[in-house]
């Protein structure tokens, strides 16, 4: 654990328990461990149940770790009875239970029933106090790298319109179109994204419909924040035009036209929990890293990005890497003409006030339903 | 209630009784190891020892004391919403959008429950649930009521509306639960106000099984002696098998496809209504997991016989928790349950050509 995360971690106020001392050293530093791994979707949606799974192909390849994994486990009682198996049979002491959706109630509860095992999800806000010790959330700030990808579509755009295909209207997703359009206005304050939610994390047809339709309004870059960009990335490549990926690589399905991507990299949190975890160290109940810690990266540059948009996007990636720039910060307005944030306010990445968001900025086409 | 004898619909020349019973349970037991005999050959053709493959899946979803109960947990709303179709089944209906009653059914319960739980003291919090679980059988069965007269009155295909209702159930279910119902701290996970944990249904005396399984047990029954015994399911049942003949002795044929569907739709109501107080506390999507789905294939399976529906049900859970084990343990895609699932399908289906006559 590097420096920089710790000082990440103190300003998010878990300190407390991740420097809590007294426990007991491991005797082994490379004691066995069965680790298991719970999927929402299939492991190869090219989307983020592949991104999880390819942190746990990777934990598979460490001395010493034996990596269980069940897909498409829905978040109803089946995900409770999958932990509680995972731990009766197949004796596993840490559990990583990857859907947003697991953790109230299923993770929770699971966790007081078995509080010697660790249970690490992704997405949650584990607050202390409120959720058992023996649970805890990681997840990555994302918005950095749908940044850099905004800054590279920015530069590629033509038409200076982009598309941008949206599940629900959610904080995280919210965040996501905000900072992809900023980082291309930051391009060129002429470009506007318009955004179409579908409704759900995976809704193939409508994805689809949402695509073509975005490419009928002249959009030319199109990007998305759904479980499975597949569908939105072949349609953009079939009609011709340039895409950027979203949770894992996409490239393959658009050879052409991928610019690049905004992907995940569980490995680096999921290596650091089963370190911790089968040395006995103290439980980490909130990880949250960005560009800089490599809990997200950027997908390799697709053939068809200029050398422009390539010097442009590495620089905004080094600023973020190095933590001197900041996405939202004020005055910054929503797409309605109000405030969404006060001149001289800034929201770093850290700052759970952005975990809250409900506006989208000026530039994007599109409204928030409901 | 009435009882009226159990008259045999077609009193035609038949085999002794004896016969017809060992029939009446060869088939469908052979049936299943049949289905089973097919996968067998299925995980074979994939590289797998279908004997460890069964192996497997006993121990996943029948060998041990907490395989069980994984099993019947999993069991338990499917036998709801296996009802939901096998009641309107009995008036001759195929309505297959137990889905967006369940949508209803959960929306209800936690609209009604929730306020009123937060106004009970603690030992009288199972007042709340009797409301909730009313509810959300009211919101389904008058979702049901609508896909009834549509087609008593306009002779709608109930299974077309019932299946495209659904979809308009699942929307106004997800807007609600986003929009005006929305509790304002559920930020990534839009859900309505939850249910405090206290509050919740728990588990049935020394199960870890909360008691939805027992109510949909229950309700099984009762459909049974309903249908079988009583003069009201007599009549459902001819105006089922023969509609015009039922309107010629002067059954209100109408009246009972309505009645049959709203008996339908508060189940899959009630298995809604469980969902939110016993499972997740709070309607939001997550409760929409593909029970109303599911519950076709179980009512199917079991020839649309409530009693039979029960088993079936454990079935399916079983297969679904096996399924958990076959992943974790052997490597197998998650789709290797569904292979399992067609399989056992097709199987039962197939088996019909083997069933007396007037079983069928």
């Amino acid at each position: 654990m590097n420096p920089s995360r710790r000082s990440l971690l103190r300003a998010a106020g878990a300190t407390g328990i991740v420097s809590a001392t007294g426990l007991p050293l491991a005797v082994h530093a490379q004691a066995p461990i069965t680790v298991g791994v719970i999927y929402v979707g299939p492991r190869d949606d090219f989307g983020y149940n592949q991104a999880q799974a390819q942190a746990a192909a990777i934990l598979k390849k460490m001395p010493g770790v034996k990596v269980v994994e069940e897909e498409k486990v829905p978040e109803t009682v089946a995900v409770q009875k999958t932990m509680e198996a995972m731990i009766n049979q197949d004796k596993a002491s840490l559990i990583f239970a990857t859907s947003f959706g697991y953790f109230d109630p299923h993770v929770l509860k699971v966790a007081e029933k078995y509080p010697k095992v660790r249970f690490e999800h992704c997405g949650g806000l584990w607050t202390d106090g409120k959720h058992p010790k023996n649970v805890g959330s990681f997840f990555g700030y994302i918005d950095g790298a749908q940044y850099v990808a905004g800054v590279v579509a920015g530069h590629m755009s033509k038409t200076k319109k982009l598309g941008f295909v949206a599940a629900k209207p959610i904080p995280q997703v919210l965040r996501n179109i905000n900072a992809f359009t900023m980082g291309a206005r930051s391009v060129d304050p002429s470009i506007t994204t318009r955004v179409i939610f579908t409704g759900d994390w995976s809704m193939p047809v409508k994805e689809a419909e949402a695509t073509n339709s975005l490419i009928d309004q002249g959009v030319d870059v199109v990007t998305c924040h759904v479980d499975g960009p597949k569908v939105v990335v072949e349609t953009a490549e079939k009609r011709g035009i340039m895409s950027c990926g979203y949770h894992a690589s996409q490239a393959a399905l658009a050879p052409k036209g991928y610019l690049t991507g905004a992907e995940w990299d569980w490995s680096t949190p999921y290596k650091e929990l089963v370190e911790a975890a089968r040395n006995n160290k103290p439980m980490i109940n909130f990880l949250r890293g960005g560009l800089k810690e490599g809990f997200v990266k950027m997908s390799p540059y697709g053939a068809s990005v200029s050398a422009a948009a390539k010097t442009a996007g590495d620089a905004a990636r080094a600023s973020l890497t190095k933590g001197d720039f900041v996405i939202f910060k004020g005055p910054l307005k929503d797409n309605k003409g109000g405030t969404a944030i006060a001149g001289g306010t800034k929201l770093e990445m850290t700052n759970v006030e952005l975990e809250k968001m409900n506006y989208l900025v000026e530039g994007v086409v599109g409204s928030i339903p409901a | 209630m009435d009882l009226a004898p159990r008259a045999p619909l077609q009193a035609s020349a038949r085999p002794p009784a004896g016969s017809l019973w060992l029939r009446g349970w060869l088939v469908p037991v052979g049936s299943v190891l049949a289905g089973l005999f097919a996968f067998g050959l299925f995980v074979a053709a994939i590289g797998h020892n279908p004997l460890v493959v069964f192996a497997t899946i006993a121990e996943g979803g029948f060998a041990s004391s907490f395989a069980w109960q994984n099993t019947l947990l999993r069991a338990a709303p499917l036998i709801l919403t296996g009802l939901a179709v096998a009641l309107p089944a009995q008036a001759g209906l195929v309505v297959i959008g137990a889905e967006g009653a369940l949508a209803f059914g959960a929306l209800a319960a936690s609209v009604v429950a929730v306020p009123i739980a937060s106004q009970l003291a603690p030992q009288s919090v199972p007042l709340a649930w009797l409301a909730g679980g009313l509810a959300g059988m009211a919101a389904g069965g008058a979702w049901y009521a609508l896909i009834g007269l549509f087609r008593a009155r306009r002779g709608l295909n109930e299974t077309i509306s019932s299946l495209l209702m659904s979809y308009i159930a699942i929307a106004v279910f997800n807007h609600l639960v986003e929009g005006p119902l929305r509790d304002a701290a559920s930020l990534n996970k839009p859900s309505t106000l939850p249910l405090p944990a206290e509050a919740m249904i728990g588990s049935l005396p020394g199960l870890e099984v909360h008691w939805g399984l027992l109510l949909g047990i229950v309700a099984c029954l009762l459909a049974q002696i309903v249908i079988s015994r009583s003069t009201w399911g007599f009549s459902l049942r001819v105006a089922g098998g023969n509609p015009r003949a039922a309107m010629l002795v002067g059954l209100p044929v109408g009246t009972l496809i309505v009645l049959a569907c709203v008996a339908g739709g508060a189940s899959a109501g009630l298995a809604g209504a469980i969902e939110v107080m016993a499972v997740h506390g709070s309607a939001n999507a997550s409760v929409l997991a593909g029970y109303g789905t599911t519950g076709i294939l179980v009512s199917f399976m079991a020839r649309h016989q409530p009693l039979a529906v029960i088993p079936v049900a454990v079935l399916m859970g079983g297969i679904a928790a096996a399924g958990s084990l076959l992943q974790r343990r052997l490597d197998l895609p998650d789709a290797t349950t569904m292979v399992l699932q067609g399989l056992l399908f097709v199987a039962i289906l197939a088996g019909d050509a083997f069933r007396p006559k007037d079983q069928r």
